[in-house]
């Protein structure tokens, strides 16, 4: 095999581990807006919150790494619950604006309690298997990438047996395609939105537990919320096999573009991505047309 | 107790209705002219920048709040016109012409996004001008031969008609002028038929089509409007400055400018003014906060961002028609004090339509 193409192979599984995170979170952001037709723009700092969660436990607590990982996404995910139970809720029936601007506020508030709780400083911490790689095919793989490609591809299909074969994954279906009709068959609308709010933070979690170790533990991990919306944008918004595949695919092009374009396209390239796509092409790869009514 | 009692056609849209608003916006303005006399440079200058985060508002305001589309990427227009002012009065164009035209470059700008964005609408015209904020910050640091990159551009000294305008007090004056007249002709502008159209557009683009208003047109105008007010203000916050530098322009100046407009009530200019007031009074309050607070909380680093989050949430779910709104009622309560109805401005429920399949 050629250095060149070695090299490609390199860059694109790394494409894919940071594409696998972005996926997770356009995951998250995705069943939320189905669910609760609120864009979630705090899920970036949910997962900030998670990151910093998970450094204190396994730096200042000693936890394993496996159990902060759980701890923390189960935190989250009792948090997210309340936020929709008590505040998200609220605005329910008003313009979709507002609950943009609620959530923006969400994470003003939630970007401030961390940085008062945890401290400004970024931070880092180690997982079981940073610093080590495994050869493939005369490749060196970071173990941590391929473990998160592992998880990540584990939690979709997790989430995909939970919505099939599940009494609360059929009813949170259900109540995202027409509460009325669920509410009307004994589904508890409210309860079943504030449990996929609580879903949505939980995959936040694992993402964030997985985000950090690849970067840092800072403040600035919310950015991702952005990437995750190009993404969402490009897979069609609202689908969630769009979500995973717009990911991965917006984790791809960033790699690419820091490598093979001039230099300050990497940072770039999922804005620029986003707005093509919005252009030429609003409902994305893998969505659905339809016209809104009047 | 007061009635809305019209004689002539032209008083149901008169700028100041009734004769008291005569007196109480010449009081303001005659107060704002003396200040001057008694302030301190710095508290000059922060006014002059009140200002022109004012007239920022004011242009965010005339595409959210009266036409009804969001952008959450204004911080882009305010750059471009601060940028485009710096680079032509390096190049010798006096302030006076440089100015308008920075102003000029910015609407193009807003033409150039404008045009394709207009074809999407709602949460979609949100994440693209956030998007299109992003990529002008980036592009503005790798842009070195005009922009100068991240190193930052030094913004020539005011100056018109040969009269110095960077002392503190010759820039609160200009500032204040400025302000004034685009205050004036953006609510004659609004009064107007084109005004008007905005309005439709926003309540309801279907039946605004029925009634022959070119709803593409008006959007795109109010886009290509609110971009080059607001590319104004970012010409005047050159000189507030003094150096530029990407940094200034960051995602957190747009959603500021955001949250000027929704705290001070979408959909009126003097709730533009009072947002903008507020959200750049907000960090001085915060600081001075600070010296009474106990020593562990103030010396925190998150907690201006909280704040702010906090102001933002409370109005969202409790005022939205924000600071006016708050203005009319206690106004409404004055005026007719003993027979107020507090229903007069009960909350409406207003649902939202579903995008869900039926």
């Amino acid at each position: 095999m050629s250095a060149d193409l070695a090299f490609f192979a390199q860059i694109t599984v790394n494409g894919i581990a940071v594409g696998a995170i972005y996926a997770l979170v356009a995951l998250g952001i995705v069943l939320i807006y189905k669910a609760t037709e609120v864009l979630n723009f705090a899920h970036g700092d949910l997962l900030v919150l998670s990151a910093f969660t998970a450094w204190a436990l396994i730096t200042l607590a000693g936890l394993p790494f496996w159990m902060a990982l759980v701890i923390t996404a189960a935190l989250v995910a009792a948090l997210a619950y309340g936020l929709d139970a008590v505040i998200i809720r609220r605005i329910a029936g008003q313009p979709q604006f507002s609950g943009v601007m609620l959530t923006i506020a969400l994470a003003f508030m939630l970007r401030g309690l961390v940085s008062m709780g945890f401290g400004a400083e970024s931070q880092s911490y180690r997982t079981p298997w940073s610093g080590r790689s495994t050869e493939i095919m005369g490749l060196a793989f970071a173990n941590l990438e391929l473990v998160i490609m592992g998880v990540v591809m584990s939690v979709t299909l997790g989430l995909y047996l939970f919505f099939r074969n599940t009494r609360l994954g059929v009813a949170m279906q259900a109540s995202s395609q027409n509460q009325l009709a669920a509410y009307l068959n004994g589904v508890r609308v409210k309860r079943v939105n504030s449990l996929v709010w609580a879903l949505g933070g939980a995959t936040a979690a694992i993402a964030g537990v997985f985000l950090a170790p690849i970067t840092l533990v800072d403040t600035s991990l919310w950015l991702v919320t952005l990437k995750a919306l190009a993404a969402i944008v490009l897979g069609g918004f609202g689908s969630i096999p769009g979500a995973i595949l717009g990911g991965l695919l917006i984790g791809l092009i960033e790699q690419y573009a820091g490598v093979y374009l001039p230099h300050g396209f990497k940072d770039i390239a999922a804005y620029l991505v986003l707005i093509l796509v919005l252009i030429l092409r609003p409902r994305g790869i893998l969505g659905e047309a339809h016209g809104r009514r009047v | 107790m007061r009635f809305d009692y019209h004689t002539r056609y032209r008083d149901s849209f008169a700028l100041l209705k009734q004769p008291s608003d005569w007196l109480i916006y010449g009081l303001l303005l005659a107060a704002l002219a003396t200040v001057p006399m008694l302030a301190s440079a710095y508290v000059l200058g922060e006014l002059a920048y009140v200002f022109i985060l004012c007239i920022a508002s004011m242009g965010l305001m005339v595409l959210t709040g009266y036409t009804g589309q969001v952008s959450l990427g204004h911080a882009a227009f305010v750059a471009i016109g601060a940028y485009a002012h710096a680079w032509l009065m390096r190049q010798g164009v006096p302030m006076l012409v440089s100015m308008p035209l920075a102003a000029l470059i910015s609407a193009a700008a807003g033409l150039l996004v404008g045009i394709p964005a207009i074809r999407v609408s709602g949460l979609y015209l949100a994440m693209v001008t956030l998007a299109f904020a992003i990529v002008v910050e980036q592009l503005i640091g790798l842009w070195r031969p005009v922009t100068g990159g991240f190193i930052g551009l030094a913004v020539p000294r005011a100056e018109a008609f040969g009269l110095a305008l960077h002392t503190p007090r010759a820039f609160y004056y200009f500032c204040l002028v400025v302000l004034v007249l685009v205050l004036l002709a953006l609510l004659n502008l609004l009064r107007s038929g084109v005004g008007r159209a905005f309005t439709g557009v926003r309540d309801s683009e279907a039946a605004a089509y029925g009634l022959g208003i070119q709803v593409k047109r008006v959007k795109i105008g109010a886009f290509v409007l609110s971009a080059g007010v607001t590319g104004l203000a970012g010409a005047l916050l050159a000189h507030h400055i003094g150096y530029l530098t990407p940094d200034g322009f960051t995602l957190l100046l747009s959603l500021e400018l955001v949250l000027m407009v929704v705290i001070g009530g979408l959909g009126s200019m003097r709730g533009a003014i009072l947002g903008a007031v507020l959200i750049s009074m907000l960090p001085t309050a915060i600081s001075r906060l600070k010296l009474v607070l106990p020593d562990a909380v103030s010396r925190q680093f998150g907690l201006e961002i909280f704040v702010f989050g906090l102001v933002l949430a409370l109005f969202v779910l409790f005022e939205p028609r924000g600071l006016n709104g708050r203005w009319l009622k206690a106004r409404a309560l004055i005026e007719s004090f003993p027979l107020y109805r507090r229903d007069t401005f009960k909350r409406q429920k207003a649902y939202m339509k579903s995008e869900r399949y039926k």
